[in-house]
C-alpha cells in the first residue's frame, strides 16, 4: 500500500471520528469472510440519533450480515462497530447488545407462537432478565399500561388475548415491532418489514415506522422501492459488502452505478 | 397489614392451581392413593376384596417414581424443548446415593460380617472405605447427595452444552453419550459401586425393615408426596414469567436472545431442577425395588422415558404422569404375558402415538388437550366469517 493511500485513510479516519461523536451507530471498515466468501468488504456508515435510515441492495449485498454484526450474532474479522460513539459492540453477545438498547426484527416474523399477543409483549418488556427475577416476577401496573399503549401503536388492541400463532402474517410483523418497542430500545434494526404484506398493510407499516422514528433511531433493510419511498428518508445502497451510494432516494436512483447494479445484470 | 401481604402472595398460587384442572385431578388422586392404599394394605384382611397386596403397593410405588422421572423430562422437553435422552443417568445417580446409604445400613449383617465395608468391597479385598463412601451412613447426607450429585452433573454438563449452544439432536446425542459413559464407568469394579451387580441385599431404612408391609406403605406414601410436591413446583415454574420464557425459547430461541434474555441461564436452571427431580425419583425407587445396578444407566431406558412423556402428552406435566403409568403398566403386563413382544409393542406404541395422537393420550381427551385447538378453530371460523363478509 502506498504512503498516499495510508495518509488518505488517516484523514478519512479523522473525518469519520469527528462524526463519531454524535452517532448512535458507527460502523467503520468492517470486513467479514465466510469460507473465503467476503460478505462484507470494508463497510463504513453511520447513523445519527433520531434518524430513520433505509438500507437497500441486491441479494447478497451483505444486508443481513451487517445486521448480524451489529447485534452480535457474527463477529467481524476487522473493523469497528460502536454504539452511541463509545460502546464497542464487537465484543458483546446478543443478549448484552439487546439490553444496551438495540432491538432487532428478523426478516421472517419471529414471535412466540404459543403465547398470547399480550404475553409476547410482556416477555419483551424491558426490566429484569435474570432467571430468578423472572421466576418471582409479578405483572406491575406500569407494565400493564405500557403494554396497552404498545397494543394501540401496533394496531392489535383487539387481539390482546389471541394466540400469536393465529395472527396474520402482517399482524405478526407488527407484533414483532411492538415487542421491540417494549424493550425501550434506542436503535431499532428492522429487516424487510413488509415482505409478504398486502398493499394496505405495507402503507400502514410505513406509517408505523415513521411514527416510531420520531422517538427512536431506526434502520430499515428493504427491497421494496415503493415502501422505501414511503419512508421518505436517507438511503444507503449496499453492493458486494460495501456502500455504493448514499443520499435521498431520488438522488441515489439517478446514480449510474446504482442503476447498473440493479438493472445492469 | 401482614394479613394483606400474605393474602397477596398466596392468591396467585391457589389461583393457578385451581385453574389447572388436570393438576387438581392428579393431586386429588395422589392424596386419595396416599391414604387409601396403605390403609387397605395394612388394615383390611387379605380375604377382603378391597385388600391391596404388598407386592402391588411396591409396584404402584415404583410407577410413582417413574411418573416423577417422566415429570422431570416433561419439564425440560415439553416446556423448553430440551430433548434429554440421558435422564436415566440422573435417576440412577439418585438411586446410587440411596443405595449407598442402604448398604451402610446393613452393617455387620452382610455375608462377610464386616461392620464397615459392604460385601463387595470385602470380596475385592479392599481394606478401607473409599473417601466417597464417607457420610453415607447418615440418612440426611444420602438424601442431600441424591439431589446434589445429579444436580451438579446437570449443572456442569448443561453449562458446557448450553454455553456452546448445543441444541436439538446434537444435545440429545451427547446426553446419550453421557449416560452411556456413566454406564461403562459404573460397570467397573474399581469404581467402588459394586460393578456389574450394583448395590443390593438391603436390610433396612432408618431402622425399619425394608421387607415389612409398614415400610413399604411408608415408601409408597413418600412417593405420592414427592410426586405431588414436585408437580406443584414444576407447575409453579411453568406458570411464572420464567416458564413463559422457557416456552418462548422452545418456540423461537433466537428471538428470546435478541430480546435480551440469557437463554443458556434459563436452560441451565430448568435442566438442573429437572435433574434434581430425577435424582429424587431414583432415591425413592431403589428401596422399593431393592436393587440399583449400572443397567439403570442404559441409554435405551432413557429413551423409554421420553416415550412415556410422548404417550401421555408432552407439555402438560400431568400427561407425563399418565404416560408413565400407561406404558409401565403395559410393560408389566407384556413382560409377564408375552415377553418377546414387549419391545415391538413399545415401538408400535411410539409410532402410533406420533402419528395419531401427536398431543398424547391427554390431548385426545376433549376437556384437556384441546384448549389450543379450540382457540385455533375459533380463529379459523372468525377468519372464514370475515372473508365471507368481504366477499
Amino acid at each position: 500500500m502506498s504512503e498516499a493511500a495510508v495518509e488518505m485513510n488517516a484523514s478519512d479516519k479523522e473525518q469519520v471520528k469527528s462524526a463519531k461523536s454524535e452517532t448512535i451507530l458507527y460502523v467503520d471498515g468492517v470486513s467479514v469472510t465466510f469460507d473465503g466468501f467476503r460478505a462484507l468488504n470494508n463497510l463504513s456508515f453511520y447513523v445519527e440519533p433520531g434518524e430513520l435510515r433505509a438500507i437497500i441492495g441486491p441479494n447478497g449485498a451483505g444486508k443481513t450480515t451487517m445486521m448480524d454484526i451489529i447485534t452480535g450474532k457474527t463477529r467481524p474479522d476487522t473493523g469497528d462497530v460502536l454504539f452511541k460513539s463509545e460502546i464497542d459492540l464487537t465484543k458483546m453477545d446478543e443478549a448484552e447488545i439487546a439490553n444496551l438498547g438495540i432491538g432487532r426484527k428478523f426478516q421472517k416474523p419471529t414471535v412466540f407462537e404459543s403465547h398470547t399477543v399480550f404475553d409476547n409483549l410482556l416477555l419483551a418488556a424491558s426490566g429484569g432478565r435474570g432467571v430468578f427475577q423472572a421466576l418471582f416476577h409479578r405483572l406491575s401496573e406500569a407494565e400493564k399500561i405500557k403494554i396497552e399503549k404498545t397494543l394501540v401503536t401496533i394496531m392489535l388492541e383487539d387481539k390482546r388475548d389471541e394466540m400469536a400463532a393465529n395472527l396474520s402474517h402482517g399482524q405478526k410483523q407488527w407484533l414483532e415491532i411492538g415487542m421491540l418497542l417494549m424493550q425501550e430500545p434506542e436503535l431499532l434494526l428492522v429487516d424487510e418489514p413488509v415482505a409478504g404484506m398486502t398493499d394496505s398493510e405495507t402503507e400502514e407499516t410505513a406509517k408505523l415506522l415513521r411514527s416510531i422514528a420520531k422517538e427512536y433511531s431506526v434502520v430499515v433493510v428493504e427491497h421494496d422501492m415503493e415502501f422505501v419511498r414511503d419512508l421518505d428518508c436517507k438511503v444507503t445502497v449496499l453492493h458486494e459488502g460495501s456502500v455504493l451510494a448514499e443520499g435521498r432516494l431520488d438522488h441515489v436512483q439517478k446514480d449510474p452505478r446504482v442503476i447498473e447494479v440493479y438493472l445492469g445484470r | 397489614m401482614t394479613d394483606y401481604r400474605q393474602k397477596y402472595q398466596m392468591t396467585p398460587v391457589i389461583g393457578w392451581l385451581l385453574k389447572d384442572r388436570g393438576g387438581m385431578i392428579l393431586l386429588g388422586i395422589l392424596i386419595a392413593a396416599a391414604i387409601l392404599v396403605p390403609l387397605s394394605n395394612l388394615l383390611l384382611p387379605e380375604s377382603s376384596a378391597f385388600h391391596v397386596p404388598t407386592w402391588m403397593v411396591s409396584l404402584l410405588g415404583k410407577y410413582l417414581c417413574y411418573a416423577l422421572l417422566a415429570l422431570s423430562v416433561d419439564l425440560i422437553w415439553g416446556f423448553c424443548g430440551i430433548l434429554s435422552l440421558g435422564h436415566g443417568a440422573f435417576f440412577a445417580l439418585g438411586g446410587y446415593a440411596m443405595g449407598m446409604y442402604l448398604m451402610r445400613q446393613i452393617g455387620d449383617r452382610g455375608v462377610y460380617g464386616d461392620p464397615i465395608l459392604p460385601d463387595f468391597m470385602v470380596f475385592l479385598n479392599w481394606q478401607e472405605l473409599p473417601w466417597y463412601w464417607y457420610g453415607f451412613d447418615m440418612f440426611w447426607f444420602a438424601i442431600v447427595m441424591a439431589m446434589f450429585v445429579p444436580g451438579l452433573l446437570a449443572f456442569v454438563f448443561g453449562f458446557l452444552a448450553f454455553r456452546s449452544r448445543v441444541t436439538g439432536v446434537y444435545l440429545s446425542i451427547i446426553t446419550q453419550a453421557m449416560t452411556y459413559a456413566l454406564l461403562l464407568a459404573f460397570f467397573r469394579n474399581d469404581m467402588g459401586f459394586g460393578g456389574n451387580n450394583g448395590l443390593t441385599d438391603f436390610k433396612d431404612l432408618l431402622g425399619y425393615s425394608l421387607q415389612s408391609d409398614g415400610t413399604r406403605a411408608g415408601l409408597f406414601v413418600a412417593s405420592c408426596v414427592f410426586l405431588g410436591v414436585c408437580y406443584v413446583l414444576a407447575r409453579g415454574i411453568t406458570q411464572s414469567r420464567l416458564g413463559k420464557v422457557l416456552i418462548a425459547i422452545r418456540d423461537a430461541e433466537s428471538r428470546v436472545r435478541f430480546t435480551g434474555y440469557r437463554v443458556e441461564y434459563y436452560k441451565l436452571f430448568v435442566f438442573t431442577v429437572s435433574a434434581v427431580m430425577a435424582g429424587i425419583a431414583g432415591a425413592l425407587y431403589v428401596p422399593q425395588v431393592g436393587i440399583i445396578n449400572p443397567g439403570e444407566f442404559a441409554p435405551a431406558l432413557s429413551i423409554e422415558i421420553v416415550i412415556w412423556v410422548a404417550v401421555g402428552g408432552r407439555g402438560t406435566l400431568y400427561g407425563a404422569v399418565l404416560g408413565a403409568f400407561i406404558v409401565n403398566y403395559a410393560k408389566t403386563f407384556f413382560t409377564g404375558a408375552m415377553p418377546d413382544f414387549w419391545l415391538f409393542f413399545l415401538g408400535g406404541l411410539f409410532i402410533a402415538v406420533t402419528l395419531f395422537l401427536p398431543k398424547g393420550v391427554i390431548g385426545a381427551v376433549p376437556a384437556f388437550g384441546s384448549a389450543d385447538r379450540q382457540s385455533i378453530i375459533t380463529a379459523w371460523r372468525k377468519r372464514r366469517a370475515n372473508e365471507g363478509g368481504k366477499a
